[in-house]
């Protein structure tokens, strides 16, 4: 399995560690309440088919949010966490 | 038609003629008491105990496929009680007691061999966690013993005591953990819930999921609606996509889990053992195959295959543990589709609708949960209350913290258990 | 007669001017060089060669290739042994020792054949219907017996010494099977200048041009091979893999691969198998087909054979079959009987269940089938039941014909079903079962020479131009271009046992069983009879035993559908794949500074993680870890001790909005740390349990360098990054790991400030003080922190002074009664003062349960905060809590369980459990540190410590988890 790094292109699966569901990136409010954030930590499309999750390519420290085919393990796109993310925290 | 050994020899002397069908292949009927999605280990389990121990008739289990064609008949076969926690401590010493029953219980041999299972330790944080462990299962009155490196070698002596990267420093021996066949748990509970009336209906899918006013009222299947009073849910590897027609979002991710079986070998490994520094863990099955798995490939996947990177450490592993086996050669590998829950423990609870269940979450540990989970289940069902030993499953721990069973301690990350 | 069975003047393989020497069972036979066992068996007349897996019924080479299900053997060499090892695969060389298996007694006269006379009595799944009583029997009788029958081969219990390798490899193009379209392949793609790796299972390539040696390009098509390999061979952009058989196919272009490097050699340096991971842009899969027996009574025996495995034991190796009867439902079979009749070869009869309108000049039995055969330990007759009735033929070899299945198995690995061809009358591959790879030649079910060399040569032009190549000019060579027909034929209806699988022994009437007790499912049909689970995987049959289910269930081969293939096409070592895991080869080794210095201490190491760390340093007269231990600990609290802490992980954050951060990941506030100092901090996960602690230095306004404990560097960074690429990416802060950048060593006790001015002028630092300091020029770092409760400093300085310093540091300790100390010191120490190591925080504990509650600010937000005030983390939660023995005698141990003092020690009284333990030579007794319901209100009482693993009930006191000096005086003044 190999999946494209935004930064260094093409890298074999091992390069990576695997975090989870893209879920992770929409962080609720400190006060969200307990709904929010349960379906912030817990709970999952865990869709068959395309997903977007999250990577960590341990050689260059980028996050990088993969749009995969979780029943052919298709990679379709990548990008870094951190195009999109602002000034949330 | 009962099995014995009498039987074997006498149909062997009339050709083998009158074996009658280990079950029937009826047609769906269009209304049920109670519909079970999903012919694996737990829904056949669920639908023998709701019969047996609850005396109901009218129950149908839907198999998409083939029954047993899932996790129950794609893993290492480890049928074990041996968890720390309060709430899995007890589930899983009830499921292993109903194992030590199950051949005659099911008129069938599901050849549960107690063959002693060892986790072996490699530092003295690792003693403290397993020793904390053996207490515990000392506590719920199953068996535990503490090995020494010396007593881990009269056992296994074949181990690579010298060289290792990381020394043997002993084991926590559970020696009424073992193994089973495992397409014969399925088969046996398929024939014993046949055999109570229950209709086991294969090449069903059941594409959605009817509700009115906030109770279920039955499902759409590929062979037509069913309508049914109670409906459980019990379809791990697809969990999330059965729960979804319900309009649930469930705690679960779905990972794939390899695992290998060798070629026929003379008996060499007795006992089952697993490595604790690395993912690896092995028996021998009856028919010689060395049965070994290690780790998720980590990634949420529903392929049911794997790749190299965990192929190659799992051989590592078994290389640096014990460099007999090197030359046993790897005849088939295989993937599973765990439902990983966050907190690598299971659930079995009633849903926000009425009528309505859900089994799911096994993570990798379903295998051996298969009596205890469908008599679970089956009690949850019939009686409307959880079970004493599996009241702690509930569906909403996360939301509020309460009993979360996190035995590896890794938190709310699916893949990590 | 030696090589008794040889045909003069064939044989490609094998070169007869070195006649080679090897054993089977014990027993001298001389072959060539280039022989297999099995083929030099062959040529010595021998036709047993091993035992069936249930019968122990004789059987006999049936193939030439890895296909074979019947010849298998142990290899044995210096007391190292191989089991199941194929006699088509094992080459011979001077010296090999090769032996039968799975039989009790000699292999001609084996003991367990009696099973074949119960065989009534085994049919399909029988073991599930019986050995349930008495219960106890089952593992003391009945399993041991099953175990020991069942199996093929031994493994010696010994461990492997043998060599294996793993290496990557990458490509453009790999094909895989060099036979006439793989060359033609190989040959178009290298023209075209693309990387190629051309990857055979055959010592030498041609694939079955060495076999039938048909015509191409008006010359032996062996030749023709020769000649194109000779071109690839030149070729820089060409690499040429022999005894390279590719295993397994994974995502995105990586393909499994086992070279058997030595195997035909005797053991010498080189491994013995190398398991390559190849990556390629594009795959041709052009593996040939094997084909398949047909299922009649009696086929199994030594001496029956499929057409093909004839063919290539007779073109390899010059094998004589002797007098031949052919059964074939197909004209690949018919063109066999001519083409042998040709070679000279005795053809006592063709049978063929077809209408033939020819005229041969050999005995033709047409509409016929073969009934039974006989011969015990090898062939003599078979019957054949046609129009005019039954015929019995004397003859050594029946060769049998029943078709062709290509070898797609591996265009299957990802999940790809094949589809169902009336005409091949066999599965064939779709297009696109794995992006990138097309199936061609025989493997796709072009059967004539000439298709699969123009049908090779067209894939890899079509994969040339999605590489963005161009395709060169080339011509394919004319080759036989025969027309191909089938009827297919699975099994005959004669009564008795029909076998499909021979290596594990099932038959027709096991398949037809499956499906009267209605395991019809293709799927429970192969689980219940266990076809295809044997060495051979099935390969020649499989799609037999589905037709044959098919018909039992009146389905339809479609409709039935395959088993699924998955990796490994040939089954691999454990070793070849695990290559470089054995012994220290594992995991990586990291080292400290002071690890040779350390070692020259005689320190016992022990593995932290992936580091070595010293248990203690053992002094003359001192014999066991006890003794050093409490003598390092006096040391501390008395004079001063050095230790090694390098391995805690090292994170530089700088940055405008550094201090921002840190208060984002740490519960605590890290933004009013003034620069200079140095803050104790926690961590959470997002489901607010502890995730990690350790300490933060401001050692600038915008430059902080935080501590992580050991095993916590990787998963801290990685979060770290999270945490800012995810959330606040935009923020002005950068990080990055540089525990390996420094040595840092921590310097504790009465006397640290004295071992500390030897190193020059140090600043005077307060408590949790911090400073940059210059030590022999060296620029390094100071800070005053103490993870003993004594008085502590850590001096850090880049790696390549650590071994220096480290050595400086502990000449000046022993110099004023001090010494370096090691884990169990350390341990002991910092439980003295209930410091939290990740025995505490295992990942189940909030900062409440370990008594930190109040570390979680309630002025800002925190990665963990939501979560951590769940309503379920504050009810009956265990909490840490301090314990001391009533009789200061007593030991205590860690994983014993905690109970009130009459209560049994039973699960529903569980009141807690023990994480830490040390022997207290400060306190005089051992301390333990551990997690007890309500804990905190629970100070004084006395409970019981039960550990019924190792028999031991202890009475405790709960008590402040800091034992010695709470005020912290000690690391403060």
């Amino acid at each position: 399995m190999r999946i494209p790094c935004p930064c260094c292109g093409d890298r074999d699966r091992r390069e990576y560690t695997y975090y989870g569901a893209a879920d992770f990136l929409d962080r609720p409010a400190e006060d969200a309440g307990l709904e929010a954030w349960d379906n912030y930590l817990h709970l999952r499309d865990n869709p068959a088919g395309v997903t977007r999750d999250l990577w960590y390519h341990d050689p260059c420290q980028s996050w990088v949010e993969v749009e995969r085919n979780t029943v052919t393990h298709e990679v379709l796109s990548t990008r870094f966490v951190s195009a999109k993310a602002g000034a949330s925290a | 038609m009962t099995y014995s050994g009498f039987r074997v020899f006498t149909q062997g002397l009339t050709g083998n003629k009158g074996w009658t069908k280990a079950w029937r292949q009826p047609d769906p009927k269009t209304e049920y008491d109670i519909v079970i999605i999903g012919g694996g280990g737990h829904g056949l389990s669920t639908a023998y105990y709701l019969a047996k121990n609850h005396g109901l008739k009218n129950i149908a289990v839907l198999e998409k496929g083939y029954l047993g064609g899932g996790n129950v008949g794609r893993n290492t076969t480890i049928v074990r009680a041996n968890y720390f926690l309060q709430g899995n401590s007890e589930f899983y010493s009830h499921s292993l007691k109903l194992w030590e029953g199950l051949e005659s219980e099911l008129n069938y041999n599901v050849m549960h061999s107690q063959r002693g299972l060892i986790n072996l330790f490699h530092s003295d944080g690792q003693r403290d966690a397993f020793a904390r462990r053996g207490n515990a299962m000392l506590a719920q009155g199953d068996d535990a013993e503490l090995l020494d490196r010396e007593g881990v070698r009269k056992i296994l002596p074949y181990l690579d005591y010298d060289q290792a990267r990381f020394p043997i420093y002993g084991g926590l021996y559970h020696r009424r953990g073992g193994s089973a066949r495992h397409d014969a748990v399925a088969w046996g509970f398929a024939r014993g819930a046949d055999r109570r009336g229950v209709d086991l209906i294969q090449n069903c899918e059941v594409t959605g999921i009817d509700v009115a006013n906030g109770k279920v009222t039955g499902v759409q299947t590929t062979r037509g609606p069913i309508r049914a009073k109670k409906v459980a849910m019990v379809a791990a590897g697809r969990s999330s996509q059965v729960a979804a027609m319900a309009g649930m979002r469930l705690p679960i991710e779905s990972h794939i889990l390899q695992a290998f079986v060798t070629e026929g070998l003379k008996p060499v490994i007795d006992h089952v053992i697993s490595f604790g520094m690395g993912h690896f863990y092995i028996s021998q099955s009856d028919k010689g195959g060395l049965v070994f798995g290690g780790d998720l490939d980590f990634y949420a996947s529903y392929a049911a295959r794997g790749n190299l990177p965990m192929v190659e450490h799992v051989m590592e592993a078994g290389m640096t543990l014990m460099p007999m086996i090197g030359r046993a050669k790897v005849l088939r590998s295989w993937g599973g589709i765990m439902d990983m829950s966050p907190d690598g423990s299971p659930i079995i609870d009633k849903t926000h609708i009425d009528g309505l269940f859900v089994n799911c979450g096994w993570n990798y540990g379903g295998f051996k949960a298969v009596p205890a989970s469908g008599w679970c289940l089956a009690h949850l069902m019939a009686t409307g209350e959880p079970h004493p030993v599996a009241a702690k499953f509930r569906l909403d721990r996360f939301r509020t913290g309460r009993n979360i069973m996190d035995e590896e301690g890794t938190g709310s990350q699916h893949n990590l258990h | 007669m030696t090589q008794s069975h040889r045909i003069p003047g064939k044989g490609l393989m094998i070169d007869r001017t070195r006649p080679v020497r090897f054993t089977f069972d014990g027993k001298g036979y001389e072959g060539f060089a280039g022989d297999s066992v099995a083929s030099a068996l062959l040529a010595n007349g021998e036709r047993l060669i091993g035992r069936s897996f249930k019968y122990h019924r004789p059987r006999g080479v049936m193939a030439a290739g890895s296909e074979d299900p019947n010849s298998l053997i142990e290899v044995h060499e210096n007391g190292q042994q191989t089991p199941n090892v194929r006699g088509t695969m094992q080459e011979i060389f001077e010296g090999l020792d090769a032996r039968s298996q799975n039989h009790v007694g000699p292999l001609n006269f084996d003991l367990m054949a009696v099973n074949d006379l119960l065989a009534p009595f085994f049919s399909a799944g029988f073991y599930y219907k019986t050995f349930m009583w008495p219960r106890a029997f089952w593992e003391k009788l009945y399993e041991p017996a099953i175990r020991r029958a069942a199996g093929l081969g031994r493994l010696s219990g010994k461990h492997d010494m043998g060599l294996y390798e793993k290496a990557f490899a990458f490509c453009d193009l790999l094909v895989i099977g060099a036979g006439p379209a793989g060359l033609m392949a190989a040959l178009t793609a290298a023209r075209a200048g693309a990387e190629v790796i051309l990857a055979d299972e055959d010592r030498r390539m041609g694939g079955r041009l060495l076999a039938d040696q048909p015509e191409v390009d008006g010359q032996n098509g062996a030749d023709w091979a020769a000649s194109v390999v000779a071109e690839l061979a030149a070729m820089p952009n060409v690499t040429l893999m022999t005894r390279t058989t590719v295993t397994g196919v994974y995502d995105d272009g990586t393909f499994g691969a086992l070279e058997r490097v030595s195997l035909h050699r005797a053991p010498g340096e080189a491994p013995r198998e190398c398991f390559w991971r190849i990556h390629a842009k594009r795959a041709l899969l052009t593996a040939g087909a094997l084909e398949r027996p047909i299922a009649h009574p009696d086929n199994d025996r030594p001496g029956v054979m499929l057409a093909s495995g004839l063919v290539g034991q007779m073109g390899k190796f010059g094998v004589n079959p002797g007098k031949v009867v052919i059964f074939s439902n197909n004209d690949s079979g018919l063109h066999t009987a001519r083409s042998l009749t040709a070679q000279g070869i005795e053809i006592a009869a063709y049978v063929d269940p077809r209408p033939l309108p020819v005229t041969e000049e050999f005995p033709v039995y047409a509409e016929a089938e073969v009934v039974g055969t006989r011969g015990r330990l090898g062939l003599k007759d078979v019957s054949i039941r046609h129009k005019g009735g039954t015929s019995v033929i004397a003859a050594r070899t029946l060769a049998l014909s029943g078709g062709w299945n290509p070898t797609m198995h591996l265009a299957c690995h990802l999940n790809g079903r094949p589809e169902w061809s009336p005409e091949l009358a066999a599965f064939v591959a779709k297009p696109g079962m794995v992006p990138g790879m097309s199936v061609s030649g025989s493997a796709a079910g072009f059967m004539s020479t000439r298709a699969a060399l123009l049908d090779g040569h067209q894939k890899a032009a079509a994969a040339l131009i999605e590489l963005g190549l161009s395709v060169p000019e080339i011509s394919v060579p004319e080759s036989e271009d025969r027309p191909w027909a089938i009827s297919p034929l699975w099994a005959v209806d004669a009564g008795g046992r029909a076998w499909l699988d021979f290596a594990n022994d099932v038959t027709t009437k096991d398949v037809k069983l499956a499906a009267q007790e209605g395991y019809s499912s293709v799927e429970h049909m192969k689980r219940y009879t266990t076809q295809g689970m044997a060495p051979d995987q099935g390969k020649t049959s499989n799609v037999s035993a589905l037709a044959v289910l098919a018909e039992a269930t009146g389905k339809g081969i479609p409709a039935t559908g395959t088993t699924t293939y998955r990796p490994p096409f040939i089954p691999v070592s454990i070793a070849s794949m695990g290559a470089g895991g054995r012994g220290e080869g594992f995991a990586p080794q990291r080292l400290l500074t002071s690890d040779a210095k350390t070692r020259a201490m005689k320190a016992p190491m022990i593995e932290a993680g992936l580091w070595y760390r010293p248990s203690y340093f053992p002094r003359a007269g001192e014999t066991d870890w006890r003794t050093a231990a409490d003598r390092e600990v006096l040391t501390v609290r008395e004079h001063v001790g050095v230790c090694d802490v390098s391995t805690l992980g090292k994170i530089d954050v700088q940055g405008a909005d550094a201090a921002r951060f840190l208060d984002f990941v740490y519960t605590n506030t890290m933004s009013t740390l003034k620069p200079g100092r140095v803050r104790y901090g926690l961590m959470l996960r997002e489901d607010g349990m502890v995730m990690d602690d350790g300490t933060c230095a401001r050692v600038a306004e915008d430059h902080f360098v935080v501590t992580t404990t050991t095993s916590g560097a990787g998963q801290v960074m990685r979060h770290m990054d999270f945490v800012h690429q995810a959330f606040c990416a935009d923020w002005d802060v950068r990080m990055i790991s540089v525990t390996e950048a420094w040595a840092q060593f921590a310097i504790a006790g009465p006397k640290a400030k004295a071992v500390l001015a030897t190193l020059g002028e140090m600043p005077s630092l307060p408590f949790m003080g911090c400073a940059d300091v210059t030590i022999g020029g060296v620029k390094g770092r100071l800070f005053r922190i103490s993870f003993s409760g004594e008085e502590g400093y850590e001096v850090a300085v880049p790696t390549r002074f650590g071994t220096a310093l480290f050595d400086h540091l502990v000449a000046t300790a022993e110099g004023m009664e001090g010494c370096a100390y090691g884990m169990e010191a350390l341990n002991a120490l910092r439980v003295e003062k209930g410091f939290i190591t990740h025995a505490e925080i295992h990942g189940r504990v909030t900062a409440d349960d370990v008594g930190l509650g109040k570390m979680v600010s309630a002025k800002k937000d925190c990665i963990g905060k939501a979560a951590s005030q769940r309503p379920g983390l504050f009810e009956d939660r265990e909490q840490l809590v301090g314990l001391m023995p009533v009789n200061q005698g007593e030991t205590l141990s860690a994983g014993a369980h905690l109970y009130n003092e009459k209560d049994p020690a039973q699960r529903e009284f569980n009141q807690g459990y023990v994480t830490s333990v040390a022997p207290s030579p400060t306190m005089g007794c051992w301390l333990g540190l551990g997690f007890l319901k309500n804990g905190r209100a629970r100070y004084g009482e006395v409970i019981r410590l039960d550990d019924g693993l190792r028999g031991r009930k202890v009475l405790v006191e709960v008590c402040n988890p800091v034992f010695f000096d709470p005020e912290g005086g000690r690391m403060r003044d």
